[in-house]
């Protein structure tokens, strides 16, 4: 069971509140016509799927009924932060391999299931 | 190898069955092999075992980094059937389902297929119309199948609240009856078992950790106890194909999700047949050790844990309730979760990959198990020719380009 902070409503709130919506930061295409076959297929179908440190969508479905991103880690299941549709996450799998400083996911830390 | 008879059982018991012959052996790796199979699940020995027995490829290792069948093979919840709607499909699962009639033989170990058929309820009026076009669907394509009302259903299944006043009352069902169930274990264990008489090296406890390509074209693996040589290379890894991928250098349209299942204590039998519902999502069956097996959907979030979140269990057992009020009391035993690998339409990846000599079989996602004698027998007539099987053709990877998508998700019963 998770325990997610919703960054809109500016708390924690169980699991079932929410629902995951997939890969974070993607980015239609601008220009769709001008795709090729590969490009389109890559943007609808091919997600990141890592083993380690992945973005990810949810939405606060019986709540405020916004999006959000999570950062969370997909073995351990820990969540490490949340933040706002538009922002950048603070912690990637590249910060992840240096010891992280206990400050920056103060707050924020989510329950393991 | 040693066959299996009610004899050898005689025999064996009067030296108390201290003396039975090891199924398989445990060999040192060999530097070079025709065709190397990453991933000792059901598929990968099944794709093992058809290559030796029916291609006549007998120089093959099978690489597995835990011990065999130790992932979905042992974690699902053993129904086998074959009543999916599209041509595509349908072809592979019934290959599958007249392989599995004759695998205890074939296989000479007994794999307890148990031929109690599927129900696949409707609750509503459009799943029922769902359902007549999947059955219609299946009788063009030969295979079985019968639309049931809610009396045809209570005859069937006396336990179930078939009722009007019940909050998804059961309208009808699509019933297979050559479908059933298996012993999950022992079809990973009879495959390895056949596959290593036939000259198979199967490699426990051996990790790949890389790829040797040259030119675009495989020659070998990186593995943990040392490099493996070899020219053609079948990666059958479930939910860690994507990182197998990733080191081929492409990426798979896959997603890693964790399927939870369940079982409860044994109690006497009372269920003779696998119940699905896709309405109120849970499925059931009763095992020949009286456990009642149940599972349901996947949790929504990527997760490589092997285990998933309790309201998934909660709304899983919500709906076994809901059918059966019976079982309202009955303890859980057991409840695990494995790694699904789904892709985008529900359909695997049975394929050729931009490195020439890699192949992937993957992307079962929830319902791999009932296809394991079909897909290692397509996987190795592809293996074989270096062309993939007409089956298998339809399953390439390259469809998420080409927009030919086989769209089982939702149109057919697929609830696992």
């Amino acid at each position: 069971m998770f325990y997610i902070y919703c960054p809109y409503c500016g708390e924690h709130r169980e699991e079932e509140e929410f629902h995951p919506k997939g890969q974070a930061h993607i980015e239609r295409p601008k220009d769709p016509e001008a795709c090729s076959d590969e490009e389109w297929g890559n943007y609808l179908f091919f997600r990141n799927n890592p083993r380690g440190v992945h973005h990810e969508m949810w939405v606060h479905a019986v709540g405020c009924r916004k999006f959000f991103n999570v950062t969370r880690h997909t073995v351990s299941y820990e969540i490490l932060e949340t933040y706002k549709m538009g922002e950048q996450p603070s912690i990637t799998a590249d910060s992840q391999k240096q010891p992280r400083e206990p400050a920056a996911v103060s707050h924020q830390e989510g329950v393991r299931a | 190898m040693q066959r299996y008879s009610g004899f050898g059982l005689v025999k064996h018991a009067l030296s108390h069955h201290e003396n039975w012959e090891r199924q398989w052996r445990n060999p040192t790796p060999k530097k070079q092999y025709d065709v190397i199979i990453v991933g000792g699940g059901g598929h990968g020995l099944a794709t093992a075992y058809y290559l030796a027995k029916e291609f006549g490829v007998k120089n093959v290792a099978v690489i597995e980094k835990g011990w065999l069948g130790g992932g979905n093979t042992a974690r699902n919840t053993t129904i086998v059937r074959s009543n999916y709607l599209w041509d595509e499909s349908a072809a592979l699962y019934e290959h599958a389902m007249k392989l599995w009639e004759g695998l205890s033989q074939d296989l000479n170990y007994n794999v307890m297929f148990s031929q109690r058929g599927v129900l696949n309820l409707g609750h509503t009026l459009q799943d029922m119309r769902d359902i007549q076009r999947r059955v219609n669907a299946n009788r063009l394509n030969g295979i079985d199948g019968e639309v049931l009302d809610a009396k045809g259903v209570q005859a069937l299944v006396p336990i179930m609240d078939c009722s009007k006043s019940a909050r998804y009352p059961v309208m009808g069902a699509s019933w297979q009856p050559r479908a059933g169930v298996a012993r999950h274990d022992a079809v990973a264990w009879g495959y390895a078992r056949g596959a290593d008489a036939l000259g198979v090296d199967i490699l426990q406890q051996t990790e790949v950790t890389g790829f040797k390509i040259r030119d675009g074209q495989i020659y070998g693996v990186h593995t943990n106890r040392g490099d493996i040589e070899a020219k053609t290379v079948g990666c059958v890894a479930a939910g860690n194909s994507g990182v197998l991928a990733n080191m081929g250098g492409f990426k798979l349209p896959l997603e890693s999700h964790p399927l939870q299942a369940l079982v409860s204590e044994p109690i006497k039998p009372i269920l003779d047949t696998v119940v699905m519902s896709n309405h109120v999502h849970g499925y059931i069956s009763q095992s020949d050790k009286g456990d009642l097996v149940i599972g349901a959907g996947i949790d929504g979030y990527n997760g490589y844990g092997q285990r998933g979140s309790y309201p998934t269990v909660e709304h899983t057992l919500q709906a076994i309730v809901e059918m059966f009020p019976i079982f309202s009391r009955v303890r859980m035993n057991r409840q695990w979760g494995g790694i699904v690998d789904t892709c985008p339409d529900a359909c695997p990846i049975i394929s050729k990959t931009p490195v020439k000599g890699l192949f992937f079989n993957c992307g079962w996602g929830t319902g791999g198990f009932k296809a394991t004698p079909g897909s290692g027998h397509v996987f190795a007539a592809s293996l074989a020719k270096g062309e993939m099987h007409p089956i298998a053709e339809p399953f390439s990877m390259f469809r998420f380009h080409s927009g030919a998508l086989i769209d089982e998700h939702g149109a057919a019963g697929v609830a696992h």
